[in-house]
């Protein structure tokens, strides 16, 4: 293993995906001579050219459509959003299109595509450059919804999803691409399947399930209760659609308690999925209510000091592990 | 062009019948327009087009059993009664859909295009919508990606004069769509659509342009449908001395006409006539014993089978 950069991962991706087959090529806003927006396509252009590393106007819901007509008639399109805030624009295309030619034409159509991009609170964007986009992607059947949190995830998850035959929404962490992480080494392939958790720690008193940028809080929430005698499970769901509850269940009644951790909002989404279903599968083996730590229910404010308070902290997490605990 | 009338009228008998459900918009009066792109299109081209979609559809070979099941609801059918009026669906013979939301099918078409020009084959790809569809974000982003890509497509605007119930000049600035192919950087052209051999003539030019590596082409096709803009529409918003003088033009007569001024025997066209009435008799009664659509094929749809990519 040898230790990547979560952005370093991900390109590596493309770049042996793109290696691997012709039909697979990049389109989006930046993403050739300006060497991507958040240089996560660095180098693509020099090594593949203009045919297959397509600079677009910003016209997201124009090449959203171009990229699924692609799709539909054999090609394998990455299309990168520059966030996924900017995907709202080309929504109809990934919703009334994408996620459902396959049936409309009764199974005769595919529509093998990845939409990727940031996503999620950056840092004081404010707003409109802050929306954790699982939510309105994860409600639609039909789509796979990925949310890697390390860099190992990363490629291995964005592979697949170049691999598959179905449309992927890839939600990549605005502030993740920094974060570095062991990745298999060169010349050793790794396909992570779509739809599979992963175990990312192991402990016996509570269960907690995170992914995105709340993976690295509850991470370091666990070592501080660790050091006051209550370990816990994390679980990394990974793929938000289709969802594996497999392995929460399991941690659950090992643990008899949970707590769910998540940037989006707290109404609906894949953080109320996983409750729900946690609740009825796992039901008999509760102590105690489960609890969700969520961004707050208000638009993203600008000043710092306030978007700290939104998202999910460290603060937060440790008081939802010692309520459902009941322990001081 | 027969064969798409008589499917249309019976499709709306079927449908006050309560056979049909949902939505179901008729292509009567706009039958030169598809009958003509089909007969200009090869094989390996795409086509691509709104919701009044049965014209193409049967337009390029899709069987009136098939089309009629559909509107059944029935496992027959050509999205096996998934897709129903508004989503037909031809894979074989390029006919790459029937698309519901108006504006969001033509940057799809622009895919296609991309694909070809992507893989350097010469296919060439056709796009339907409506005037209606001329003022929407999803037609300008489109436009402007083909224009700027010289993709091999032809966007073909079949202007019936309402988008629904509102009239172009309520709805447009412009008398003349054809015009706005000059801001997409892209060959405009404009002409009456009743008449099949000048619809195939005109159609024909832009397709053979796109096959070349001419680029885009941007069509306006002034048309009118003798039925409202679904069957829910009385069509109150409009004259009928307005319906009666259009009907005047009425395409498949015109075409009658024609041929029996060039000295074709009338008894062979009616001959046409009675074959195709047959056929949609029957393809009624196969939409009639066909099984209803199945519960498995909707389960197994949703996503496509894994593997071998």
């Amino acid at each position: 293993m040898r230790e990547l950069r979560y952005r370093e991962a991900l390109r590596e991706a493309m770049f042996e995906e793109m290696e691997r087959d012709d039909r697979v090529f990049l389109m989006g806003e930046e993403v050739g001579h300006y060497q991507g927006a958040y240089k996560v396509s660095e180098g693509l252009l020099d090594k593949y050219g203009e045919r297959r590393v397509i600079d677009t106007p910003i016209a997201e819901a124009g090449f959203a459509g171009v990229g699924i007509g692609a799709a539909m008639v054999g090609l394998r399109p990455i299309i990168e959003f520059m966030t996924w805030n900017f995907s709202f624009v080309a929504f109809d295309q990934i919703i009334s299109n994408a996620a459902k030619v396959h049936q409309m034409s009764a199974g005769e159509i595919q529509v093998p595509i990845v939409f990727r991009g940031p996503n999620g609170a950056a840092k004081q964007v404010a707003s409109q450059h802050s929306h954790s986009a699982a939510p309105f992607y994860t409600h639609i059947p039909g789509l796979y919804v990925i949310q890697p949190s390390t860099p190992r995830d990363a490629k291995g998850l964005l592979k697949s999803a170049i691999r598959s035959n179905n449309p992927v929404v890839f939600l990549e962490g605005e502030t993740l691409y920094g974060v570095q992480g062991e990745v298999p080494d060169e010349g050793v392939e790794e396909l992570i399947p779509i739809g599979q958790s992963r175990l990312a720690r192991t402990g016996t008193d509570c269960t907690i399930v995170t992914w995105g940028r709340p993976y690295y809080t509850v991470l370091a929430a666990a070592e501080k209760l660790a050091a006051e005698g209550i370990e816990c499970e994390v679980i990394d769901p990974r793929t938000l659609r289709p969802l594996d509850t497999a392995l929460m269940v399991e941690s659950v009644k090992k643990t008899n308690r949970c707590v769910v951790v998540h940037e989006h909002w707290p109404y609906g989404g894949p953080g109320a999925e996983i409750v729900d279903r946690l609740q009825r599968e796992a039901f008999d083996y509760l102590d105690a209510p489960l609890e969700r730590v969520t961004g707050l229910d208000v638009p993203m404010p600008y000043a710092l000091n306030l978007e700290d308070k939104v998202l999910p902290t460290e603060g937060r997490v440790i008081d939802a592990v010692k309520r459902v605990s009941y322990s001081k | 062009m027969m064969m798409i009338r008589r499917f249309e009228e019976e499709s709306a008998r079927n449908y006050a019948k309560g056979k049909i459900g949902g939505f179901l918009h008729l292509y009567i009066g706009q039958e030169a327009i598809a009958v003509a792109a089909a007969e200009v299109l090869e094989d390996r081209d795409y086509i691509f087009q709104t919701y009044r979609d049965h014209g193409i559809a049967l337009a390029r070979g899709m069987s009136a059993k098939s089309a009629m099941a559909e509107l059944f609801g029935k496992d027959t059918g050509c999205s096996r009664g998934l897709g129903g009026s508004m989503h037909f669906f031809d894979v074989e013979r390029g006919f790459l859909g029937g698309w519901g939301i108006v504006g969001g099918h033509l940057a799809l078409a622009a895919g296609t295009a991309f694909k070809s020009k992507y893989s350097g084959e010469d296919s060439v790809t056709v796009c339907f919508f409506g005037d209606g569809s001329t003022n929407i974000g999803g037609f300008h982003e489109a436009m402007s990606l083909a224009g700027l890509w010289k993709l091999p497509v032809v966007f073909v605007c079949e202007n019936n004069q309402y988008a629904m119930g509102t009239p172009l000049e309520r709805t447009s600035p412009l008398k003349d769509l054809s015009v706005k192919a000059k801001g997409y950087g892209m060959v405009g052209d404009r002409f009456d659509g009743h008449d099949v051999e000048v619809v195939q003539e005109r159609i024909g030019a832009a397709v053979d342009r796109a096959r070349a590596g001419g680029g885009p082409t941007f069509i306006e096709i002034l048309t009118y449908r003798f039925r409202g803009h679904s069957m829910s529409d009385p069509a109150k918003y409009r004259s009928r001395t307005e319906l009666e003088q259009r009907k005047a033009q009425d395409p498949v007569v015109l075409v009658r006409d024609r041929l029996l001024g060039l000295g074709v025997d009338e008894n062979a066209l009616d001959d046409i006539d009675l074959e195709v009435d047959e056929e949609i008799d029957a393809a009624v009664r196969f939409a009639e014993d066909s099984e209803p659509a199945l519960e498995e094929v909707m389960m197994s749809t949703v996503l496509a089978p894994e593997g071998d990519s």
